[in-house]
């Protein structure tokens, strides 16, 4: 990477910036799942490396956090963006330079910014922790450089209309800036009070609904047809999945503080507002599904098909549980449970990473033109995720209800963190399936760019799955 | 880009996006600018001082640029006892809160007063200030305001912290700032929600109870009881101290993580502590193998976790 940095545009190979992207995204995977594993054991057995501050709950439990969606989802998103949007404009990249600078910058970045994370040097509040001039940092180092990349490819294309999947990574760059911009606003200005309460959850829920549910989508907007070969089911439905994003997803963030005295009429229509979201996800979900047509069969076949299905089904639960959990009728039985926490990861380990996953998957073996080193390996890849993270989702999700009816019929705190304690110990063994997985795919891609059997020119890397 | 439609959908979107802003952004910020400050919120403010997160004056969150909360029991001018009144010292130097900055945030009876007989307006960061509050009418509805005692009777913060006994001082802005780096939020929400969760906790919040105060660090993931209003429920400072250092002392199924290094290196005598001796006598004692638990120690009066207990007893 280094000796591309310095080097002209034209002399760095295309796909450089998206193969650097996918393998640091790898990479902060396994430490952020590793972190998880970690913090999950901490809660399960709480004298369990004590008496050192960064190995305290309280240190580690946000860089898990900012890891995922910072280091794995965000990068993972800039590494298909760096081949999907110059492929479906049908020319290169604007700048692999650009690319490869971002992806330094961004690890570069990352880095310190969990470290003082980690440290305690935190504004307190949720999902916006890093202080305010880490934010600036992403926001002009990280995502505006990503934005300009992506926005200059899309403008040079060489084809007449733009695909569904570029105006969704188009229209994302540019919204998340925006996000990042106006949610930290209580730290650039030093809002206070309720105003700073509601943008920090107005942050939190648009940087998933702006930038991680619709630039997961956009993946499988591309990954799917791509693969199975069948054209996306309708255009139509992917404009009404686009703009019900836009109308629909951007407006609930009051949902998230139900039980705070916000104006009722905000949390009456956020709540409102919130259920509509089922509208984007209904279209994204079905429009997916029926493209499927006639290809089921690479659903079991396929490892990209198979880990992109599975995220798209498990979409499913996760709208209805995100649609009508916010409502006044439920939140006040789920809020700040362990349900949450299993919602949200049924959101970014369950549908959205398994999505990356797969583009990731794709993408690294069409960049390095070479089959994938073990199919073996990538199927157990597969099920520990999916089985480890099904078993965090169950148990978090009973464990969840457990402490609603604790909370509701008024028990002792200490008899529901008694009643969890069992809930813990697999919560922290689904976490660690996961992480174990991970280390597999890092070595399985590491093993594809070194010893990958080469890919012949005009074939594509799954055709060849299955041929020795 | 030249294509009509894409004009069209351009605009569409600065439409749809603007729009959804001004609902989302807008509207609420004038209903919740609208807000009075509550007795609740000035207490809160006034204790925490400018920001407990991160700030450039607190880099590190070790609780720097703080305020004292501080129980005066005697005149600081005249060293004469009267009447017991609750005080917030601002050291020279010392950021003041934001509704100081910015009196509008008190809301509109609260800032009247405070500028008007409170005098907070002439309040000076360079030297400092000494805050109280008093009673007052303004259009014929009585509100709580804040008065700058500096300008009003002439405390200084150096008169205060000449009468007041260390026991009288609480260093609940820094101690805040210790619940934040710590992350006692990651498990311990500060809101109780408006159904029956509340008879166990307290008293959900109301609008006018959070102005000036930053962050305001609700939570979301309870895994530990609601702490707003812990200090009304257990005042007991040697539990707090037990339970800190090792919750299984006090809580034998408490998941809690222990915070023993908040004790930093000496106890309340200046001794070294021996955490590697304690932690091997607990083992014994978790192990049948000891009768007591070894001795929790005292901590030190400018020890990390005196601030966070502070702070906890202000939390009624």
């Amino acid at each position: 990477m280094l000796k591309y940095l310095f080097a002209k545009n034209e002399d760095i190979p295309a796909g450089s910036s998206a193969l650097f992207f996918g393998f640091s995204a790898i990479v902060w995977f396994v430490i952020g799942t590793g972190l998880g594993s970690f913090n999950a054991a901490k809660l399960a057995f709480p004298d369990f490396v004590t008496g050192n501050e960064f190995f305290a709950f309280g240190h580690m439990r946000q860089v898990h956090v900012m890891a995922v969606i910072f280091g794995w989802i965000s990068l993972a998103f800039a590494m298909a963006m760096m081949y999907i949007t110059p492929a479906l404009g049908n020319t290169k990249l604007w700048s692999e330079k650009l690319g490869l600078w971002n992806c330094m910058l961004w690890n570069v970045g990352l880095t310190l910014a969990l470290t003082l994370l980690w440290a305690g040097v935190s504004s307190g509040r949720e999902y916006s922790d890093f202080p305010w001039p880490i934010d600036l940092y992403i926001a002009f180092c990280i995502f505006i450089p990503l934005g300009v990349n992506v926005w200059m490819t899309v403008i040079n294309r060489r084809t007449q209309g733009i695909y569904t999947t570029n105006w969704f990574f188009a229209a994302a760059t540019f919204l998340v800036i925006i996000v990042f911009l106006v949610g930290n606003a209580p730290e650039f200005f030093h809002l206070t009070g309720l105003t700073e309460a509601y943008l920090t959850w107005w942050f939190a829920h648009n940087v998933l609904g702006l930038w991680i549910t619709p630039v997961a989508a956009a993946i499988a907007y591309y990954t799917i047809p791509k693969i199975t070969g069948n054209p996306l089911y309708s255009h139509r439905i992917g404009h009404l999945h686009f703009w019900s994003i836009v109308v629909f997803y951007s407006t609930p963030a009051a949902h998230h503080l139900m039980s705070a005295p916000l104006p009722e009429w905000l949390k009456s229509f956020a709540s409102v507002e919130g259920v509509l979201i089922l509208v984007p996800a209904i279209a994204f979900v079905s429009n997916i599904l029926l493209t499927m047509q006639g290809k089921w069969h690479m659903f079991v076949e396929n490892l990209e098909t198979r880990f992109t299905i599975t995220g798209i089904l498990m979409a499913i639960p996760l709208n209805m549980q995100g649609g009508f959990q916010q409502t006044r009728a439920i939140n006040w039985y789920v809020h700040a449970t362990g349900w949450m926490v299993a919602h949200a990861h049924l959101a970014l380990l369950g549908f959205s990473t398994f999505l990356e996953v797969a583009a990731v998957y794709f993408g690294m073996q069409t960049i390095l033109k070479r089959k994938l080193y073990s199919l073996a390996l990538g199927n157990i890849h597969f099920w520990l995720l999916l089985i480890g993270f099904t078993t965090y989702w169950v148990s978090m999700t009973i464990a969840g209800l457990i402490q609603g009816a604790g909370k509701i019929y008024e028990v002792p705190y200490i008899d529901v963190v008694i009643v969890e304690h069992p809930y813990m110990i697999a919560r922290w063994l689904g976490g660690t399936m996961v992480f174990t997985g991970n280390v597999l795919w890092l070595y399985n891609m590491w093993m594809t760019a070194r010893e990958g059997t080469v890919i012949p020119e005009g074939r594509m890397a799954h055709e060849l799955a299955y041929e020795r | 880009m030249a294509f009509r439609e894409y004009k069209i959908g351009a605009r569409m979107f600065a439409v749809c996006l603007g729009g959804s802003m001004i609902i989302t952004l807008l509207f609420p910020s004038i209903t919740v600018a609208k807000s009075t400050s509550s007795d609740v919120a000035l207490d809160k403010s006034f204790y925490a001082g400018h920001e407990s997160g991160f700030s450039l004056e607190d880099p590190f969150l070790l609780g720097w640029n703080k305020p004292l909360k501080v129980t005066l029991k005697v005149d600081p001018k005249t060293q004469q006892p009267m009447e017991q009144k609750t005080v917030y010292v601002y050291q020279p130097g010392t950021s003041f809160p934001a509704s100081i900055i910015h009196p509008r945030i008190f809301g509109k009876g609260i800032e009247e007063l405070s500028l008007q007989q409170g005098r907070v307006g002439e309040a000076k960061r360079e030297s400092g200030a000494v805050f109280g509050f008093a009673k007052g009418a303004f259009e014929g509805q009585e509100y709580s305001y804040v008065e700058n005692l500096t300008a009003t009777k002439g405390w200084a913060p150096a008169d205060v912290m000449r009468v007041a006994k260390d026991e009288d001082v609480l260093h609940a802005g820094a101690g805040k700032t210790m619940f934040v780096r710590e992350g006692c939020w990651w498990c311990h929400t500060m809101l109780p929600e408006e159904t029956q969760d509340w008879q166990v906790f307290g008293a959900p919040p109301m609008l006018g109870d959070f102005n000036a105060e930053s962050p305001t660090a609700f939570g979301s993931d309870r895994k530990g009881p609601d702490l707003l209003h812990v200090g009304s429920r257990n005042s007991s400072r040697e539990w707090m101290m037990l339970h800190f250092f090792n919750p299984r002392l006090v809580q034998p199924h408490s998941i809690m993580p222990r915070f023993d290094y908040l004790w930093g290196e000496k106890d309340a005598n200046g001794q070294k502590i021996d955490f590697d001796k304690w932690r091997a006598e607990y083992i014994e004692y978790r192990d049948g193998k000891r009768v007591n638990p070894p001795e929790v120690p005292a901590y030190g009066k400018d020890s990390e976790i005196r601030y966070l207990i502070d702070w906890i007893m202000s939390l009624k």
